[in-house]
C-alpha cells in the first residue's frame, strides 16, 4: 500500500516535469525539469517493482549507513569544490583561462565562483555537518535516529539541491544574493528537505536515553533551526512565471541588502561556526581522550554566541545607505563577539590539557587542533576588520577574500578533515586508518596551502586598499583599477599555488579513506564484537 | 516592518533580552551541578560501537 502511494505520488511528478519540460521559459530551468523528471522516473518504476512486497524488518541498532553516504559524500564534494577554486584563483592570474573562446559564458570567473562557494560551503560543509551530526546524536543520546528513511531523504534530497544549485549556476541562472543564489525552486526544494532534517534531529533528541542533552546537540540544533529561518526569510520572492527561472525579490533597495547580509553574515554564524562547534565539541574530546575542559565555559559559549552573532550583519553594508545607528551597531556587535569566540577556543585548547604529548604522535588530533587555531584567528581577524576604519581599508579588497579563506580552509576545512579521519575507520569497522603517514602529509600539504595563501591575499589586499585611496596634491586619484591589477599579479600566482597545496592534501586523504574503507594496511576489519553488532 | 524593528529597538526589548541572558549564566553556575555536568563532559567517552537496544524503559 505504501509503495504504492509513492509510486502515485512519483508518477505525478514525472508528468508535471514532463509538462515543466515542454513549457520551460529558460535553459536552467529546462535541464533541472529533465532532470528531475529523470531521476522521479526511475524512482518511479523501482517503486512499482516494489508493490507486493512484504515489509522489511526494522532494523535497530545505530544508524551509520547515513552517515558513510555522508561521508563519502563530504570527501566527493571538498575535492570538487577545491578544484574549482583552484581552477578561478589561476582565472584570476591567467584571464585566459577563462576559455571563453572555447566554452563561451559556461566557464567563466562569474559562473564559476558561485558553483565554487557553493560546493564548498553547502556541498562540503553541509554533507559534514549532516553526516557528524547524524553520528554525533546517536551516539551522545545512546538511541537509534528518529523517522526510519527519513534520514535517508535527507541525504539524497540534499545531493539533489547540490546537482540543481551548480547545474543552475553554470548555465547562468542566479537569484544575485550571495551565498543565496538558487532561485525559487530550488530554495523550496532545500526547505522541505531541511524541515525533514529538523524533524530527524529533534525527533531523535526527544527519544534520548539520556537525562540531558551534551552540548555538541545543542550548537547542531541552533544551526538546523537559525538556517531555516535565515533561507525563508532571505528567499521570499515571488517567481515570473512558473515555468520560468527568474523571481523577484520581496524586499528591495536597502532593506534587501540588510536583509541579505542578515542572512550572509549569520550563515557564517550557524553554518560555519555554530554547526562546526558542534563537531569540535564532540570529535576533539573524542579524538584527544579527554573530556571538555569546562562544561560551563560551553554553555556560556553556546548562549553568548546565540545572543550575539544574529546582530554582526551590518559589518557587511559599511558607509552604505544603510542607517548610521544600524552600521555601528553591527560593528560593536562584531568586536563584542571576540569573547564567546575565544571563550570557546579556549575550551576547545584546553581540552588538551594533561594530553598535549598526543600532538606528537597523532596527526590526527594535530589537525583537530590547528582548526581551533584558525578558528581563534579568524574570530580575531573578523572583528578588527568589521571596526569602520579597518573595513574603509580592506573592503573589496583581497583581504576579505585571505579573512574568508584562513576560517573556510583552516576552521572548516581542518576539523572536517578531523573528523573524517576519525570517522572512517570506526564507520567501516577497521583497527585504524590505512597511513598516519599520508595524513601527516595531509597536514603539512593543508597547513603551507593556506598560510601561503592568506599571507598572499593579506599583502595584496593592504596594497590594493592603499592604491585605491592614493591621492596626489591636486587630490586626484592616482591609480587606476587596472594598476592594482597589475601590481598584485605575481601575489595571485601565488594564492593559487596555496590552493594547489590544499587540493593535493584533500586528494592524499581521499586515498588514505579509499584504502581504508577497503581494508588495506593497519586498517584490517576488526573481529566482530560479542555483542550484536550496530547494523 | 522597520516600524516594528524600531519598536522593539526603542522599547525594554534590548534590556528583557540582555537579562534573559544574564539569567542564563547565573542559571549555568548554580550550585549542585556538579554530577550532572561531570556526567555530560564524559558523555562522548564512553566506548560507542555498539547500540545495545534496551526497549524496556522507552522515553
Amino acid at each position: 500500500m505504501q509503495h504504492m502511494v509513492k509510486a502515485i505520488v512519483l508518477g505525478l511528478v514525472v508528468l508535471a516535469a514532463a509538462i515543466a519540460t515542454n513549457f520551460a521559459r529558460d535553459l536552467a530551468y529546462q535541464v533541472h525539469a529533465v532532470i528531475i523528471l529523470l531521476l522521479a522516473g526511475y524512482l518511479f518504476i523501482r517503486e512499482v517493482g516494489k508493490i507486493g512486497n512484504k515489509p522489511v524488518p526494522v532494523e535497530t541498532g545505530y544508524m551509520d549507513g547515513v552517515v558513510r553516504a555522508g561521508v563519502i559524500a563530504t570527501v566527493f564534494w571538498g575535492i570538487t569544490g577545491f578544484l574549482v577554486g583552484v581552477w578561478i584563483a589561476f582565472e584570476l592570474a591567467f584571464p585566459a583561462l577563462n576559455l571563453s573562446e572555447w566554452t563561451g559564458p559556461y566557464l567563466n570567473f562569474g559562473r564559476l565562483r558561485p558553483l565554487h562557494t557553493s560546493a564548498v560551503i553547502f556541498a562540503f560543509g553541509g554533507n559534514a555537518l549532516i553526516a557528524t551530526s547524524f553520528y554525533v546524536v546517536q551516539r551522545t543520546n545512546a538511541t537509534r535516529l528518529f523517522g526510519g528513511n527519513l534520514a535517508w531523504f535527507v541525504f539524497w534530497g540534499y545531493q539533489l539541491f547540490i546537482v540543481l544549485a551548480a547545474t543552475g549556476y553554470v548555465l547562468g541562472q542566479t537569484q544575485s544574493k550571495e551565498y543565496a543564489e538558487p532561485e525559487w525552486y530550488i530554495d523550496l526544494w532545500l526547505t522541505v528537505v531541511w524541515v525533514s532534517y529538523l524533524v530527524v534531529f529533534m525527533g531523535t533528541l526527544y527519544k534520548r536515553k539520556e537525562p540531558h542533552i551534551y552540548v555538541a546537540n545543542w550548537f547542531y540544533l541552533s544551526f538546523i533551526l537559525t538556517i531555516a529561518m535565515l533561507h525563508i526569510v532571505n528567499n521570499m520572492a515571488i517567481p515570473v512565471s512558473l515555468f520560468g527561472s527568474k523571481s523577484v525579490a520581496l524586499f528591495s533597495g536597502v532593506q534587501d541588502a540588510m536583509t541579505q547580509w542578515w542572512y550572509g553574515h549569520n550563515a557564517v554564524g550557524f553554518f560555519l561556526t555554530s554547526g562546526f562547534l558542534g563537531m569540535m565539541y564532540y570529535f576533539i574530546p573524542k579524538q584527544a581522550g579527554r573530556p571538555v575542559y569546562s562544561y560551563k565555559l560551553s554553555i556560556v559559549h553556546f548562549w553568548a554566541l546565540i545572543f550575539l552573532y544574529i546582530w554582526a550583519g551590518p559589518h557587511h553594508l559599511h558607509y552604505t545607505a544603510l542607517p548610521d545607528w544600524a552600521q555601528t551597531l553591527g560593528m560593536v556587535m562584531s568586536i563584542i563577539l571576540w569573547m564567546p569566540s575565544w571563550g570557546g577556543m579556549i575550551n576547545g585548547l584546553m581540552t588538551l590539557s594533561g594530553a598535549w604529548d598526543k600532538l606528537r604522535t597523532d596527526p590526527v588530533l594535530r589537525i583537530l587542533v590547528i582548526s581551533v587555531a584558525f578558528y581563534g584567528m579568524s574570530t580575531f581577524e573578523g572583528p578588527m576588520m568589521s571596526i569602520k576604519a579597518v573595513n574603509s581599508l580592506s573592503h573589496f579588497t583581497d583581504w576579505t577574500i585571505g579573512h574568508v579563506h584562513s576560517g573556510a580552509l583552516g576552521w572548516n576545512g581542518m576539523i572536517t578533515f578531523g573528523a573524517i579521519y576519525f570517522l572512517v575507520p570506526k564507520l567501516w569497522n577497521r583497527t585504524g586508518l590505512y597511513s598516519m603517514k599520508l595524513v601527516n602529509y595531509h597536514f603539512w600539504l593543508a597547513t603551507i596551502g593556506i598560510v601561503l595563501y592568506a599571507s598572499s591575499m593579506w599583502v595584496s589586499g593592504i596594497m590594493e586598499g592603499l592604491m585605491w585611496r592614493e591621492v596626489d596634491s591636486q587630490g586626484f586619484l592616482v591609480n587606476a583599477f587596472s594598476d592594482t591589477v597589475v601590481a598584485k599579479y605575481s601575489l595571485l600566482v601565488i594564492r593559487g599555488v596555496g590552493g594547489l597545496f590544499f587540493l593535493t592534501g584533500s586528494l592524499i586523504m581521499a586515498y588514505n579513506v579509499r584504502m581504508t574503507i577497503k581494508g588495506v594496511g593497519d586498517a584490517t576489519p576488526k573481529p566482530a564484537a560479542s555483542t550484536v553488532p550496530a547494523e | 516592518m522597520y516600524t516594528i524593528l524600531r519598536e522593539l529597538a526603542d522599547s525594554w526589548f534590548m534590556l528583557i533580552m540582555f537579562l534573559m541572558f544574564i539569567g542564563i549564566v547565573i542559571f549555568a553556575f548554580r550550585p549542585g551541578t556538579k554530577k550532572a555536568y561531570d556526567h555530560l563532559r564524559n558523555l562522548p567517552l564512553r566506548d560507542d560501537d555498539v547500540l545495545v537496544e534496551d526497549n524496556s524503559g522507552e522515553k
